[in-house]
């Protein structure tokens, strides 16, 4: 308990930058009525950028903006905004992700100083998997503030120049292109679009969904969605990613949390060699990113090949999003027209 | 099931409670702030502890939510998520962390049909002030410290903002 209990604080004049992520090449995509591209980067479990450089090569050239987790599933890897860094200093437009998992409201601005220093626009804000699903079920989670607080925090870091304690940033306001997750397959479905409504209004400029696996409900979703009139106020980039195997399918049913594998795509692998896996389940990715980039509302996608990242390429070249756009600087970021 | 959980999920007498309650604090306001929002946390705290902790499993982090989450207490999350469920929660409903409890969020929303405050599942809820942790929220909701926010969002903020249609 605090000697000092806080006082309410006076309002005082909030400063609007105008700031918007202008220099995001996704940003310049989605604004320019493109379909953007999303692609997942995984960082190492080492000290090795060699396992970067190896995915800059591999995936570079195929997507507009490259994701990059934060310690994915709770499991100890490089920090996103290291890698981010890499992959902004090797020409590419990274998404740094921040989770409320692993920092206080104190390490998540430090990073977020960080990745404006570095020139990085996108960040992709979300709660994070607990602990207990990774490599240190031991330790303690943090969980200061939520994802909700989290977007807005960004936001009013960019546009009122504001710490989170309501302090002025010195000398100028960073820019962010400030990104969200949904879940639109675990309960309560019939809150997620309400949830995203909020995200919306906490400062999301884009959403990046959870790998789509059962397309109905993902259309129920997005039909709530544009019911709403969301989709006219943020980017929606739908997630899909290929399955390389029956073992990775049945792990991602039984082992992920809110992941929703339906039974006809386990038992379409079920019974096929190893090689037949593989096939199908690019197929199968393909087949579903066609179907979802055809719903109203759903303004790109957001690719994770999970350790599969050599079938990233095949899958952009296959639904004919190959070569992507070049986005001179300045060009089609227009913030007078810009949603969110 | 028990009957904690039973009386959670028919709420209307602790509407009843909450109506009546908010509204004795309110008038108490100049009270608490003369005697000094320590000391009346003090003696208040240990009162409000008792049935909080019984009918809510309260966690005592000093800014209830409860009536903005449909009678069920946000901190009892794993995630201590006050804006909505993450996206972790398992198809059959229970929590990603504790596989034989019920998500918070889905419980929140299903009793929040069940009272008149279900528009506050569209309410930006602040993050936690962690220093009024242990402190009685009924003296920082009648003085305003459990909601305070920074820079444009002082005035708590609503989805409907952005919906085309409620």
């Amino acid at each position: 308990m605090s000697a000092n209990p806080p006082t309410p604080k006076s309002e005082e004049t909030p400063i609007i930058t105008g700031l918007s992520g202008t220099n995001s090449n996704l940003a310049k995509v989605l604004r320019a009525g493109g379909f953007g591209v999303a692609v997942e980067v995984s960082p190492p479990i080492g000290p090795n950028p060699e396992a970067v450089q190896k995915q800059i090569t591999m995936l570079g050239g195929y997507a507009d903006a490259y994701n990059v987790t934060d310690n994915q599933s709770a499991n100890v890897h490089m920090s996103s905004l290291s890698v981010s860094i890499m992959l902004k200093q090797a020409g590419l437009d990274p998404v740094v992700q921040f989770t409320c998992r692993d920092r206080n409201r104190l390490g998540l601005q430090a990073d977020l100083l960080g990745a404006a220093g570095f020139g990085i626009v996108n960040v992709l804000a979300l709660s994070g998997d607990h602990p207990i699903w990774g490599d240190h079920p031991q330790s303690k989670s943090v969980y200061d503030i939520d994802s909700m607080n989290l977007i807005r925090m960004v936001r009013m870091m960019r546009d009122n120049q504001v710490f989170e304690n309501g302090k002025t940033i010195p000398k100028r306001a960073p820019d962010f292109f400030i990104g969200a997750v949904e879940n639109p397959f675990a309960p309560p479905h019939e809150y997620r679009p309400i949830r995203l409504a909020k995200k919306v209004v906490a400062g999301a400029q884009f959403i990046q969904t959870q790998l789509i696996f059962n397309v109905a409900r993902f259309r129920e979703f997005m039909k709530r969605v544009v019911d709403l009139g969301l989709h006219e106020k943020v980017y929606i980039l739908a997630g899909v990613g290929p399955i390389r195997s029956i073992k990775g399918a049945e792990y991602m049913a039984t082992q992920v949390a809110g992941m929703d594998v339906p039974d006809h795509i386990l038992s379409l692998l079920r019974g096929l060699s190893k090689e037949d896996q593989a096939k199908a389940g690019l197929d199968l990715c393909c087949g579903i990113a066609h179907e979802v980039s055809q719903i109203e509302g759903v303004s790109g996608l957001h690719i994770m090949a999970i350790a599969w990242p050599e079938a990233v390429p095949q899958v952009v070249r296959n639904l004919g999003l190959y070569p992507r756009p070049s986005m001179a600087p300045g060009v089609a970021g227009d913030e007078s027209s810009s949603t969110g | 099931m028990s009957l904690r959980s039973y009386l959670q999920d028919h709420p209307t007498p602790y509407v009843w409670l909450w109506e009546f309650t908010s509204r004795i604090l309110k008038g108490m306001k100049p009270l608490f702030e003369r005697v000094g929002v320590e000391r009346s946390s003090r003696i208040f705290e240990p009162v409000e502890a008792i049935g909080k902790h019984m009918a809510f499993d309260c966690r005592d982090c000093g800014q209830c939510a409860l009536h903005y989450t449909g009678m069920t207490c946000p901190m009892t999350c794993p995630k201590n998520l006050r804006n909505g469920p993450c996206g972790g929660v398992r198809m059959n409903g229970k929590c990603e962390v504790r596989p034989e409890m019920d998500c918070v969020w889905v419980k929140a929303y299903e009793r929040a049909q069940h009272t008149p405050y279900l528009h506050e599942m569209l309410r930006l809820n602040p993050p936690v002030d962690w220093r009024l942790e242990g402190m009685a929220s009924w003296v920082t909701y009648a003085t305003g410290q459990d909601q305070v926010t920074t820079g444009a969002d002082l005035i708590p903020r609503y989805a409907d903002e952005v919906l085309k249609q409620p």
